[in-house]
């Protein structure tokens, strides 16, 4: 645990020192908030309309309206951001030889891995917190319903822990980081895409597809419902990337 | 303390080690010598645990390298070929951070780092980020690192390579100190250092063992003949000097090598079992050529080492 602990405290000064975090996070907030902006400007003009047409005004809420686009933004921007966050993860190590050290030192690999995987996530809940400005913003000036908010946070949350878990393993595997950012990006972009396909397969195969799908697990986190199954589909993916991580590791020293 | 029975190592299909089997005792200090490839850093990556053998055995301590693994890790100190260091940390920070890991308890946590920034002598850059110290003083940091938990092996993978004249000697003196009480394994090309700094070498070529004994046993076991050198005056013509040098029993060859005003120096070839010096000085002198300098010539770990490792290519 101390040794974790050692770890997670390393990569964490690690992101906040370096310029990696704050470049980051400033620019996951410029993006989301350029979203949140227009988002909210269409709502009004949308809303003014209304007020003088009188008829749609029932499908108007600022739920629907302006935080699930948002939120959808933010998970296009997540999918770009977060594995520029990860790629450095232990491909850097490989490339600076401290990945020898650190294997030779007696520290376990779940704790490096734990470590490293947290690190990243923390930095994620502080750029993912941050944007909370914007629920906020419209609970001072309107009065959106704020369960669905929450748990469309949740759901966010959720997936870009995947997103970081699917990044952690692709940066054991190489000690090119861009090699390590770009396979994340794919695979997690597949993961987001993939439901896409599930119209034009067959009935048991589109039911795959859309189950394996990042967004349509999200769907219903954006919408209020905070289902067991689809929190266990990101747990899952989390732990399946994290335990191909440590696979990766263990090969590492039987392949080199 | 460790035994090591034919170990073997194969990358893909690559033999990098194969049927290595020595012994080290405690409180040694033993050298691996060998031409680039011949399997040192290999069997260094296997005796730290980074690596896990193809075949054969290790134990360290009595702990088997593969199944006590953590144990090994725990009393062994390590330098890789290419310093493991974190760029962005500071030196002290580093430090710390390592000894976290190598789990020396909170409170000697400071002590630990005190005494190895001491023993390496980097108290002047201790708040100075590691990105920005010169080679020297990186190699250090990777020594200091190594020694944090004073461990009772320590394995160095070149610990001196790309250091300017001056840090190597100073790094040398360090593993000298170091060595005093603890065991050290080292790695080096370079001959004179494993001369100098080890109480034995193991030679290694092609990730086989060689040989493996003390400088001067391997010295005196592997000289083929002896050398002398003399300087004598010339007066007399050269030929007459050469001639008696030549008519000593036992010489085998007397070539001239230098020429000087009124003197010549020679080297003599002989037996290597029988020192010629003083048999020389009389039928010089008895002669009546006068005698400048009569010494004879130590055979270098250097001579060693490429008779070794020609004799074993052909």
């Amino acid at each position: 645990m101390r040794k974790f602990l050692a770890i997670y405290s390393r990569e964490l000064r690690y992101y906040f020192r370096s310029i990696t975090a704050y470049a980051v996070i400033s620019i996951f907030l410029v993006l989301s908030g350029y979203f949140f902006f227009s988002i909210f400007r269409f709502y009004n003009v949308l809303s003014l309309q209304a007020i003088k047409n009188n008829d749609f005004s029932g499908n108007l809420n600022l739920v629907d309206g302006v935080m699930r686009p948002v939120m959808g933004n933010i998970s296009v921007i997540l999918l770009i951001l977060l594995p520029l966050l990860t790629m450095r993860l232990i491909a850097e190590e490989k490339k600076q030889g401290t990945f020898e050290l650190l294997l030779t030192l007696p520290v376990s690999d779940p704790a490096v891995v734990a470590g490293k995987y947290l690190s990243a996530l923390t930095v994620y809940a502080v750029m993912l917190a941050a944007t909370l400005l914007y629920p906020v913003l419209l609970m001072v000036f309107a009065d959106p319903e704020i369960p669905p908010v929450l748990s469309g946070y949740l759901g966010l949350f959720l997936m870009g822990a995947s997103f970081i878990a699917i990044g952690t393993f692709f940066s054991s595997l190489t000690s090119n980081q861009l090699i390590a950012g770009v396979s994340t990006f794919g695979v997690s972009l597949l993961f987001l895409i993939i439901g896409w396909a599930a119209p034009l397969a067959g009935p048991v195969m589109s039911a795959v597809l859309s189950e394996l799908s990042f967004l349509v697990h999200f769907e219903s986190f954006s919408k209020g419902v905070i289902d067991t199954k689809d929190i266990t589909y990101y747990l899952f993916l989390t732990g399946f990337f994290i335990f191909l991580t440590l696979r990766s590791l263990e090969s590492a020293r039987w392949r080199s | 303390m460790i035994q090591v029975e034919d170990l073997s190592k194969f990358y893909g299909s690559v033999q990098a080690v194969s049927g290595l089997s020595f012994e080290v005792k405690k409180g040694e200090v033993l050298g691996f010598l060998g031409p680039n490839g011949a399997g040192k850093t290999t069997t260094m990556k296997m005796l730290t645990c980074y690596l896990p053998p193809s075949s054969g055995r290790a134990t360290i301590f009595g702990f088997d390298i593969m199944k006590d693994s953590m144990e090994v890790r725990k009393r062994t100190g390590y330098l890789p070929e290419k310093s493991p260091l974190y760029t962005d940390m500071r030196v002290g920070e580093y430090l710390a951070f390592v000894a976290r890991l190598r789990g020396v308890p909170g409170d000697r946590i400071s002590s630990s780092v005190e005494m190895s920034v001491e023993a390496c002598g980097l108290g002047s850059v201790f708040v100075k980020s590691i990105g920005h110290l010169s080679k020297g003083f990186q190699q250090r940091v990777g020594i200091a690192q190594a020694i944090i938990h004073d461990p009772e092996l320590l394995i160095l993978d070149e610990p001196t390579i790309g250091l300017d004249p001056k840090q190597i000697i100073d790094i040398r003196r360090l593993i000298t100190n170091l060595g005093k009480d603890r065991t050290v394994i080292l790695s080096s090309h370079i001959l004179p250092e494993v001369n100098q700094v080890c109480g034995r070498v193991i030679i290694l070529d092609k990730g086989r063992l060689v040989a493996v004994d003390t400088p001067d046993n391997l010295r005196e076991k592997l000289r083929k003949f002896r050398v002398t050198f003399v300087t004598a005056a010339s007066s007399g013509g050269n030929v007459g000097t050469q001639d008696i040098l030549g008519g000593i029993g036992g010489v085998t060859g007397v070539r001239e090598t230098a020429r000087e005003k009124d003197a010549s120096t020679f080297r003599i070839e002989s037996a290597p079992d029988r020192d010629l010096r003083n048999e020389i000085a009389v039928r010089l002198v008895s002669a009546g050529v006068p005698l400048f300098e009569l010494r004879s010539e130590e055979m270098s770990l250097e001579d060693i080492f490429i008779q070794l490792v020609t004799e074993e290519k052909n």
